[in-house]
């Protein structure tokens, strides 16, 4: 039955998630801790959150669930975006529960399956049931087995949904990925498989949707006849920090180009989808993907380098080699760059370039579109010297917005043209009150809308370009040590150079 | 930075306006919208302060007016402020004498060009807001009969000179209620019978949730007077029991259905700055804001007492 109070020319109401169960799995990590708990306050703050929304956190500690609500309640206290509201802590508290146990132990999944059923009975949540998985990959097939088991996976006949949530690495190769989605599919079906990588807002990808497919401006510009290449970039200026467990053996290119920039090179490359509905921008995505060709020979078109001790922003740093829990000869690179193509009609000899680096420079991640230079300048050499390509710069953060920059007359007698800047910031402070993305993220498994989440076809599509080239680096040689604080590696401006290009300065 | 301008032009005000932005760095640029603020000295704080509460949200730049009354000689003062507190502009307009029946020829040259303008009456506000001189400079004019002394009274005059693009503060402020009545029937529930609204007396937010929940179930929709504040209790007389979310003390409501234990839902009433904000969202027409007051104007018309409960 429609619900009669529900109309889509009422954009004052929003959309909100049906009265569900959220069972979280390792929630006294970090991520639960800053961002996830604190969201869920939040959502629930700006009334996103049906009445009877539970949370279920389940994980080793001997605790009962007021230890658990305190937890929650702190991470609130101190992360959360929107104001403290003790009527609104009040409708989240009464939802929260906890179940204490070890992933192996089948009494406490039993456990977890009465509490999830009593709460269905309590609250209402219909057996609509969502479990984040914000524990190491290593312990996913243990956890979906056990849901499995205990039932709370549930079967066809049984009411309500069932949806998983997996943050990214989503496996370590091609092996990996698709033993992981053969695990996830026997138990979920695809379309409630939820991947998340962090790194990815959906405020960016939409903002990156808007700004091609909204406007005329710039897609007749939007093709190999004018576009000269592509630089997408994500530069972090911290190091490992306690990640060195799961960082070691991975690698900067496996932890971020595998889904993240290759994700924004998809939504660069790929054609128009036919409409914004989940299948039909997946399909392009997939199209571009399958579409992206590696460099004939890795040595020459991809670059990769290792930070040593250096100084970054004023403060001396150690080099990877030195950072806890990191092997002294440990050949894993933490800076990496690509040259790829995309063999499409639109694209064809354009090359895409994409690096990221840990402790480089500064911080930023953009993608920039470098424009040809004019075929012809009508005006003297020395007049025109100081003028670059244009480009489009699409700065995904900090600062999120667009930058164009084209040349300009200098004012005075002279006739000389010179690189500007042409800025747009999402509104100088809009970020004050736009959601943060995991709210957007955590609504959407909710409300379940998945259609900006990577599909496993992606997800394999970016170990088919990666795998190739990992095999490489892992066969020959190390990565190039480089200066923290630097822009990364000699090797990878050697690498832009023998292009006849360069890097966009950090 | 802040600049007094007394008894001056509005091309004075514009190239004030200019020259500080170009000296606090070009911040026209992220303007996204032109709020005016037709008020007075009485109400001109607050709703100043609301305005840069919501220019967080929206860059805007906004722009307060204030018609001097009594018999004064023609003049204009304005305040310019650049880049304090918010990330637009503000202009602060006093106008007296004859200028007050040509306010809108002084605001023209000070809108940011092709980019929205919204109106905002925070007090008194003209009986038909689109066919004001003022009001038809804005997309989106937004009163708020609250602060009238007969607010179903306004309704109705608001609904008989309805445009698209109108807009009160009284419907904003049913947003969260209404959000929540439609979460509520989300889940299945049995054939509803009738409605019941209850509000503290002349309460214009709760006239209006009647004529939407009126128009929207087709089924009679009671309204009754309570305690207050606002809006107190909203249920649904349905097939097998009554679904009540009842809110006593403005802040929590619970959330009663038949055959399920109470639930605990948090309803606050928001400030005129966050429906500001609400308002300020979308810039199209609100439809169903124009189909509510139609609602309620058929309703008036068959119980022609207005301005008195049907209880």
């Amino acid at each position: 039955m429609a619900n009669p109070l529900r109309d889509p020319r009422d954009r004052r109401i929003p959309r909100v998630a049906e009265p569900s169960v959220l069972v979280m799995f390792g929630v006294t990590g970090d991520l639960a801790r800053k961002k996830l708990l604190p969201a869920i306050y939040d959502l629930a703050n700006r009334g996103l959150l049906p009445p009877g929304f539970s949370l279920v956190g389940f994980a080793r500690r001997n605790w009962v669930d007021q230890d658990f609500a305190r937890l929650t309640y702190e991470a609130v206290r101190e992360y959360a975006r929107t104001a403290f509201r003790e009527g609104v802590w009040q409708q989240v508290c009464d939802g929260v529960r906890f179940v204490s146990g070890e992933f192996s132990d089948d009494a406490a999944f039993d456990r977890l399956a009465e509490v999830v059923a009593g709460l269905d009975v309590e609250r209402g949540t219909g057996g609509n049931r969502a479990f984040y998985l914000s524990i190491p990959p290593g312990q996913f097939p243990v956890v979906v087995r056990q849901l499995e088991r205990s039932g709370l996976s549930g079967g066809k006949d049984e009411p309500g949904w069932r949806r998983v949530v997996i943050e990214k690495p989503f496996g370590h190769d091609l092996t990996s990925a698709r033993d992981l989605n053969d695990l996830l599919a026997s138990v979920f079906a695809p379309q409630s498989v939820f991947r998340i990588d962090h790194y990815l807002g959906k405020e960016t990808v939409q903002n990156l949707l808007a700004l091609r497919f909204a406007n005329t401006l710039f897609e007749p510009i939007w093709n190999r006849r004018y576009v000269d290449h592509v630089q997408i970039t994500m530069a972090e200026d911290i190091g490992i920090g306690g990640r060195a467990g799961d960082y070691d053996g991975i690698g900067a290119a496996r932890d971020v180009i595998q889904n993240h920039l290759l994700q924004l090179l998809a939504l660069t490359a790929m054609e128009e989808p036919v409409s914004f509905a989940f299948d039909a921008l997946r399909a392009e995505k997939q199209k571009a993907l399958s579409a992206v060709q590696i460099p004939d020979d890795p040595l020459t078109g991809t670059a990769r380098g290792q930070y040593a001790a250096g100084w970054q922003g004023g403060i001396p740093v150690p080099g990877f080699l030195a950072e806890d829990g990191i092997a002294a000869d440990s050949g894993t690179e933490t800076y990496a760059a690509i040259r790829l193509g995309v063999d499409t009609r639109r694209w064809a000899g354009v090359p895409f370039f994409l690096r990221t680096g840990k402790r480089l420079a500064t911080r930023m991640t953009e993608i920039a579109v470098i424009f040809q230079r004019a075929p012809h300048l009508p005006f003297n050499a020395t007049d025109a010297k100081e003028l670059g390509q244009n480009a489009l710069v699409i700065r995904v953060q900090p600062d999120e917005g667009i930058t164009m920059r084209f040349g300009s007359k200098v004012p005075g007698s002279a006739m000389e043209v010179r690189d500007v800047n042409m800025d747009f910031a999402y509104g100088e402070s809009f970020t004050e009150s736009s959601p943060e993305a995991y709210e957007r993220l955590l609504l959407d498994v909710l409300v379940g809308d998945p259609p900006l989440f990577p599909g496993h076809e992606e997800v394999e599509l970016s170990w088919k370009i990666l795998d190739p080239i990992e095999e490489f680096w892992a066969a020959n040689g190390r990565p190039e040590p480089y200066l923290a604080g630097t822009a990364g590696p000699a090797c990878a401006d050697a690498m832009m150079a023998r292009d006849g290009r360069a890097w966009r300065r950090l | 930075m802040k600049v007094e301008l007394i008894d001056t032009t509005a091309s004075t005000v514009r190239n004030e306006l200019m020259r500080m932005c170009q000296q606090m760095g070009g911040l026209t640029t992220g303007v996204v919208l032109n709020l005016v603020i037709m008020t007075d000295e009485a109400d001109q704080y607050d709703a100043m302060r609301a305005a840069t509460h919501a220019g967080r949200e929206h860059p805007c730049q906004v722009v307060g007016v204030i018609a001097r009354t009594g018999r004064r000689p023609r003049r204009l003062d304005a305040e310019v402020t650049v880049g304090e507190n918010m990330p637009g502009q503000m202009l602060l307009l006093r106008m007296q004498g004859e200028m007050n029946e040509h306010v809108d020829s002084v605001l023209t040259p000070l809108l940011v060009p092709d980019t929205p303008v919204v109106i905002w009456w925070p007090g008194r506000a003209p009986k038909a807001p689109a066919a004001d001189p003022v009001g038809v400079l804005g997309q989106r004019r937004i009163t708020d009969v609250a602060a009238d002394e007969a607010p179903r009274q306004r309704l109705l005059e608001l609904a008989a000179g309805y445009r698209p693009g109108d807009t009160d503060l009284a419907w904003a402020r049913t947003t969260n209620w209404r959000s929540l009545l439609a979460a509520t029937l989300d889940r299945p529930y049995a054939g509803i019978i009738e409605a019941a609204v209850a509000a503290e007396a002349d309460n214009p937010s709760a006239d209006l949730m009647a004529a939407w929940l009126t128009g929207r179930l087709g089924v009679p929709v009671h309204q009754e007077v309570s305690d207050g504040p606002g809006v107190t209790e909203v249920s649904f007389m349905t097939g097998d029991g009554k679904i009540v979310i009842n809110r006593a003390d403005g802040r929590n409501a619970t959330l009663s259905r038949p055959g399920e234990p109470d639930r605990f839902v948090a309803l606050h009433r928001r400030d005129v700055a966050e429906l500001l904000s609400e308002e300020l969202r979308r810039l199209d027409p609100d439809d169903v804001y124009g189909e509510t007051l139609a609602e309620l104007a058929k309703a008036a018309a068959a119980a022609p007492v207005a301005g008195t409960d049907e209880e």
